[in-house]
């Protein structure tokens, strides 16, 4: 039941082992500080993280679905870009 | 509960020594831990009025967390309150089990709050007491309630930030909302002067470092409240305090139909486990 005027953001939780934030869902709040507020009582409710960013849902700029083709096609025929075709030396632990 | 008690206290009491001690002092301890405790568990039934009712999802989950929270808080109140008392009730007997009379919490958070901006102002006042209060509790002779204290100190800083940051927004948004917040402050001030009362409170129990002497509470939330209301553009309400009582079982009236309501079920069906 939000309030139509009350903008969209976006929510992202890094998890206590994660290294990156994670997209976890969106909500309304009137203004940031409201939102990570919200953040916290509606996705962290279980210790699900350490940290939290909100972001306005307006300021995402998305890929469309009819360029999804044009986008994302091209790549798939590339299997160079993909390191398999390398023997791993023995040894070599971060690769 | 395992939070280790500061140095500067002195050394734990020792169950022989408990056993010596004045009952009527044991008495009063059990009283002002049952206050605190009631305190938050009036506070959070209250609080569980606003589960499906807030104005939006968002709002209905933090207040259903900060009910929950000081839900937490008066269990582990009531149940140390029933170990000093030594009479075998525990938290739920404690609860579910005494009449109106034998509460002991403030006036301040028995009364209904179905105005969302009464709501905001009452948990300004409650969290902003509540965590002067813990604060001083983390230095208490009785190590329990330390440590009750110590983790009810994170989770009421949080609760004053949420009531502040609402306070701000109404008083300082639209002209509707600034009358309806200034309306809700004028409500609730006339009950804060409670909060300090030490009428009812055992001078011994703070003599023995047990208790937070309330007067000692008074000047820094009285300024830490007139803070927030300044900033949200409102005016600090010049309303006369109401009569306390509350901590020797003198209540409203609404206290005994909230009562009616938290208890029926366990009495309706004593024992009854789901």
């Amino acid at each position: 039941m939000s309030t139509p005027r009350e903008p969209l953001w976006e929510v992202f939780v890094r998890s206590r082992r994660g290294l990156n934030h994670v997209h976890v869902g969106s909500l309304h709040a009137p203004d940031a500080e409201m939102a990570l507020r919200n953040a916290r009582d509606v996705y962290t409710r279980r210790q699900e993280g350490v940290s939290l960013w909100v972001v306005p849902a307006a300021a995402i700029t998305a890929s469309s679905p009819e360029e999804r083709d044009a986008f994302f096609d091209p790549a798939a025929d590339k299997i160079y870009r993909h390191p398999t075709f390398y023997d791993v030396p023995e040894g070599v632990e971060h690769l | 509960m395992s939070t280790p008690r500061p140095s500067s206290s002195p050394p734990l009491r020792s169950s022989d020594e408990q056993a010596r001690r004045d009952p009527a002092l044991t008495g009063s301890h059990v009283d002002y831990v049952l206050g605190l405790a009631d305190d938050a568990l009036v506070s959070a039934q209250r609080m569980g009025w606003w589960i499906s009712r807030a104005p939006q999802l968002e709002e209905d989950l933090a207040l259903a967390n900060i009910g929950l929270d000081l839900l937490g808080q008066a269990r582990s109140l009531l149940s140390h309150a029933g170990e000093i008392e030594g009479a075998g009730r525990d938290e739920d007997d404690l609860a579910y089990w005494r009449d109106e009379r034998d509460f002991r919490n403030v006036k301040l958070v028995e009364r209904p709050q179905e105005d969302f901006g009464v709501a905001m102002a009452r948990l300004l006042v409650l969290s902003t007491w509540q965590s002067e209060l813990y604060a001083a509790l983390q230095r208490s002779t009785d190590p329990t309630l330390a440590a009750i204290a110590a983790k009810a100190a994170k989770e009421v800083a949080y609760h004053h930030d949420h009531a502040r940051q609402w306070v701000l927004r109404l008083g300082d948004g639209t002209e509707e909302s600034h009358a309806r917040m200034q309306a809700a402050l004028d409500a609730e001030w006339p009950w804060v002067e409670e909060l300090f009362d030490e009428s009812h409170l055992d001078p011994a129990l703070v003599a023995d470092g047990v208790a937070v002497a309330p007067s000692s509470l008074r000047e820094p939330v009285l300024r830490r409240l007139e803070d927030v209301v300044r900033a949200a553009t409102l005016a600090v309400p010049d309303v006369p305090p109401r009569v306390p009582g509350g901590r020797a079982g003198l209540h409203t009236e609404h206290l005994g139909r909230m009562l009616a309501e938290m208890q029926h079920l366990t009495r309706s069906h004593p024992g009854a486990t789901w």
